[in-house]
Parts: C-alpha cells; sequence; structure tokens
C-alpha cells in the first residue's frame, strides 16, 4: 500500500463519493440530529468512530468469518462498538446523550457502517480499511455539519448555543424561520447540496433509468414537415 | 473451509464471547459515572423547579440550600430521621418498589397509575434568608401516554401556588406529549392554585384557558395532540396532593406555622 492509496480513501469519500450526497446512505440521521451544531459534532465523532472501528476489528477476522453468517458477524461487532460508544457518552457527556437519545443506538442500522464493512472492510487489510471508515465517517460529517449549522443559524438564530442572529422574540431584529427547526428541512437542504456538487462533479450524474419512447401510432411531424 | 459448520459455529462463539466481555466491561466499568450523572440532572431539575438553578455553580454545591425531609404518609409527620434510612441519598421512587417500604395502591383509588406506594416521601424545603419557609418541592409521578412521568412540583408557603413543575423522565411522545418538558408550557404553572375550599381544583384543561373565567387560576392549558398526557398530568396532581398524597401533611405544616 502506498501514502497515495491511504490519502485516496480518505479523501475521495469527502466530496467525490460521499456516503450521503452520492451514495444517498445515512439520510435518516442527518434529518433527525441537525437541528443543533453541538448535538450534531458528537453524532459525528460517533458515527465515525463507529465506522472506523467496525472497518478496522471485521477487516482483521475477515479471512475467518464464514460466508454464510457474515453479515450477523458484522452486526455483532458494529453492535457492540455502538454500545461502548453509547455507554461513553452517558457517562461523560449525559447532557448531549439525553437528547440524542435513540439515534446513537441507531447507529446500528445506519447504512453507512454496514456499507463500507460489507463493500470495503471484508476485501482490504486492516490499517487501509480503517483508513476507509475514517474518511466515510469525515464524508458524512461534514454533509451533517453543513446542513446543522444553516438549520441552527437560520432556525434558532444560534450556532453552538451562542448567539449570532438576535431574535425578535428576544428582541432583536432576526424573525426565526421555524422550518428549518423541523427535520424536513434537512431533506431540502441536502437536496440543494446534491444539486450542487453534481453541478461540478458531472460524472455523479446518473443517466436516466428510462427513456421516453415514441408512440407508435402518432404521426412523425418530423417527417411530415420535410415532405412539406 | 470457512464454510464448514464446526468454523462457523466456533467463529460466530469467539466472536459473541469477545463482544460481550467488551460490552459489558464498558457497562460495568462506567456505571458510577453514569449513575452519578443521573443524579446530578435530578438534582438540577429540583433546583430549576425551586426556580434557584444557576448553570455556573456545581449542582451539589446549590443543592446544599435545600432542607431533605422525611414524609410520612400515615401519620402525615415531616421527619430528619426515620429506622436506619440516609435522608441524603434517599430515593423514595427506588423505595416504592421494596415490598417493606411500600404499600399497593388500591386500583379505585389509584388514579395516576403507580402501583406502589411508598410509606415514606422525601420533600425538600427551601428556606430564605431568615430561616423562614419560601418554597416547598415535592416529587409527583404519574402514568401518562407510553410511561410514568417523573417530576418536581414547587408551591409556595401558602401551601396552594404552584411555583414552579419540572419532569425528569418520562417516554412521552416528542413533539406532543413530551410538550412537557417545553419551558413556554411550564411557565403557565406559576402562580396557579391547587386547592379551593378543600378540595383538589387544579386541572389541565383541553385546549386555552380563559383569563376571564373565575376558575382560571385553577386551570393549565393543555398540550394539544396530547389528551392524555394532559390528562396524566392532572392525575398526578389529584392523586399527590389528595389524602394519599401530601394534603394532610401540608395541613399538618399550615398549622405550625
Amino acid at each position: 500500500m502506498t501514502v497515495k492509496q491511504y490519502k485516496d480513501v480518505i479523501i475521495t469519500p469527502l466530496i467525490k463519493e460521499n456516503p450521503i450526497t452520492l451514495q444517498i446512505l445515512g439520510i435518516c440521521s442527518a434529518l433527525a440530529v441537525t437541528s443543533s451544531l453541538s448535538v450534531t459534532l458528537v453524532m459525528c465523532v460517533a458515527l465515525t468512530c463507529v465506522v472506523s472501528f467496525s472497518n478496522l476489528f471485521i477487516s482483521i477476522i475477515r479471512n475467518y468469518i464464514p460466508t454464510s453468517v457474515r453479515i450477523i458477524v458484522q452486526m455483532t461487532i458494529i453492535a457492540s462498538l455502538v454500545i461502548v460508544v453509547d455507554e461513553l457518552l452517558k457517562a461523560y457527556d449525559y447532557e448531549t446523550s439525553k437528547k440524542l437519545s435513540v439515534f446513537v443506538g441507531l447507529i446500528i442500522t445506519n447504512c453507512i457502517v454496514m456499507g463500507r464493512a460489507e463493500a470495503f472492510a471484508m476485501k482490504e487489510k486492516p490499517l487501509i480499511s480503517f483508513m476507509d471508515g475514517l474518511g466515510n465517517g469525515l464524508g458524512y460529517s461534514i454533509i451533517l455539519i453543513a446542513v446543522a449549522t444553516v438549520r441552527e443559524l437560520f432556525g434558532a438564530g444560534t450556532l453552538l448555543g451562542y448567539e449570532i442572529l438576535p431574535l425578535v422574540s428576544n428582541g432583536g431584529w432576526y424573525p426565526a424561520n421555524n422550518l428549518l427547526l423541523l427535520p424536513p428541512s434537512s431533506f431540502i437542504l441536502i437536496g440543494f447540496m446534491i444539486w450542487g456538487i453534481r453541478t461540478f462533479q458531472k460524472d455523479q450524474v446518473e443517466p436516466n433509468d428510462f427513456k421516453l419512447q415514441k408512440h407508435a401510432n402518432a404521426p412523425d411531424l418530423t417527417k411530415r414537415e420535410s415532405n412539406a | 473451509m470457512n464454510d464448514s459448520v464446526l468454523k462457523t459455529i466456533s467463529v460466530s462463539f469467539v466472536v459473541c464471547l469477545l463482544c460481550s466481555l467488551v460490552v459489558s466491561f464498558a457497562a460495568v466499568s462506567l456505571r458510577d459515572t453514569q449513575n452519578l450523572n443521573k443524579l446530578n440532572d435530578q438534582r438540577m431539575k429540583i433546583l430549576k423547579t425551586a426556580g434557584i438553578y444557576n448553570p455556573d455553580v456545581a449542582v451539589e454545591a446549590q443543592f446544599q440550600n435545600l432542607v431533605p425531609k422525611f414524609v410520612n404518609f400515615e401519620t402525615s409527620e415531616l421527619l430528619d430521621e426515620y429506622q436506619d434510612l440516609d435522608l441524603q441519598t434517599y430515593d423514595p421512587v427506588y423505595y416504592s418498589k421494596q415490598s417493606d417500604y411500600s404499600k399497593p395502591v388500591p386500583p379505585k383509588q389509584d388514579i395516576a397509575i403507580i402501583k406502589n406506594q411508598e410509606n415514606i416521601g422525601k420533600i425538600y424545603l427551601l428556606k430564605d434568608g431568615n430561616g423562614d419557609l419560601e418554597k416547598i418541592i415535592l416529587p409527583i409521578r404519574g402514568y401518562g401516554l407510553w410511561g410514568t412521568l417523573y417530576g418536581y412540583i414547587a408551591i409556595d408557603r401558602d401551601l396552594n401556588t404552584v411555583r414552579g413543575l419540572e419532569f425528569y423522565e418520562h417516554k412521552e411522545t416528542p413533539g406532543l406529549g413530551a410538550e412537557v418538558d417545553n419551558p413556554k408550557w411550564k411557565a403557565l404553572w406559576d402562580g396557579k392554585k391547587i386547592y379551593q375550599d378543600g378540595s383538589i381544583a387544579l386541572k389541565v384543561i383541553k385546549g386555552k384557558v380563559d383569563s376571564t373565567n373565575a376558575s382560571a387560576a385553577y386551570q393549565v392549558d393543555g398540550l394539544s395532540g396530547a389528551t392524555l398526557t394532559s390528562r396524566g398530568v392532572t392525575n398526578m396532581i389529584s392523586y399527590w396532593f389528595g389524602d394519599s398524597g401530601y394534603k394532610q401533611t401540608l395541613q399538618s405544616l399550615n398549622y405550625d406555622s
């Protein structure tokens, strides 16, 4: 493995093969935890740890995992890591863990973790698998942090709890956009991000799944015109 | 090779064993810190109910301002000592599950659906600079929609006016029943009266309180979309300020002062 390969597995998932905007994975937590930036940061750290270490451990034992039970073995490792992260949060950041509530536990079902384990860690060596997990965790984090920044700033007028835009209700001038505090707003924001990224990264645009076929009995307008 | 039955079973077994070791190690080694967090969180809620919480000062130091007292529900006395129980660490919710220290509530009286009531409760007194009683903080609990809500209610020294309400644990639906945590809704409780001519009148009603109504002081706005949670809160108030709750104790307090 060369240094370049290590670099690649960390950098490509940031924008080029971002798990959220290209693969559209992990959307559920991206909607749920992004209404405040501080909670989002904790969630990003938690997911990045889980995906990196699950990749590492799965890759270490990849040659011993029987194919018939491989998904269950992967899930066991992922679930254990998630529980450990959850316990750590409850012990050292109780406030945030109360706000995240079930969403830490739901990292188990986050498709990014499972996807990287199955697609990468089952085939590659431990160190590079760890890096791949790190890269994907960071790619997830970039999008979540961007969404959370917009939502908290324009929805509540604060960032990390500090007042940036004084709200009308507190005697300021900014009328809060309550839509941004509701989960559906992240759909819209992520949609805009996907649009933006695909404008510059043309190769991310997928070909149409089907084409509109000409109607069999319809008169061929182009022909008639040329006859006339 | 990897797919033989023996190998499948042995690999699964080893993975499970290692994972369970890691998980149980994490759970056991962090339990004390977690319990401390929970306790501090609960204490913070008590301070908030009392209206004296200051986020810049350590919770434990602020908590010294409150005087805990045992309540004997049978004799309606306030006590500083009871058998070998430790006043500082006594947890009424825990003891309500111990058969030696609690009694099952007869279903007909159990309007808050708490099933068992502890024999000995624990309340907190907040005293002002002169040592006079300022507020009393009483733990309450009762069933909402999905589970039991645990909280504290603060009443004024007139023993009738609500001064604060907080819940530290509940399982209500986020956005609907969980609005019991909404500061705006909690603020509605300040100044409401509990007893009208000796009987409990305080209720969470459906819709908004009409402030011109004579009974407006006994009513709190309902939580929209959470009728059952609102009803649960009403029942909780009725139970804990009723005869099996703090009513007799509060009355005896009144004669003392």
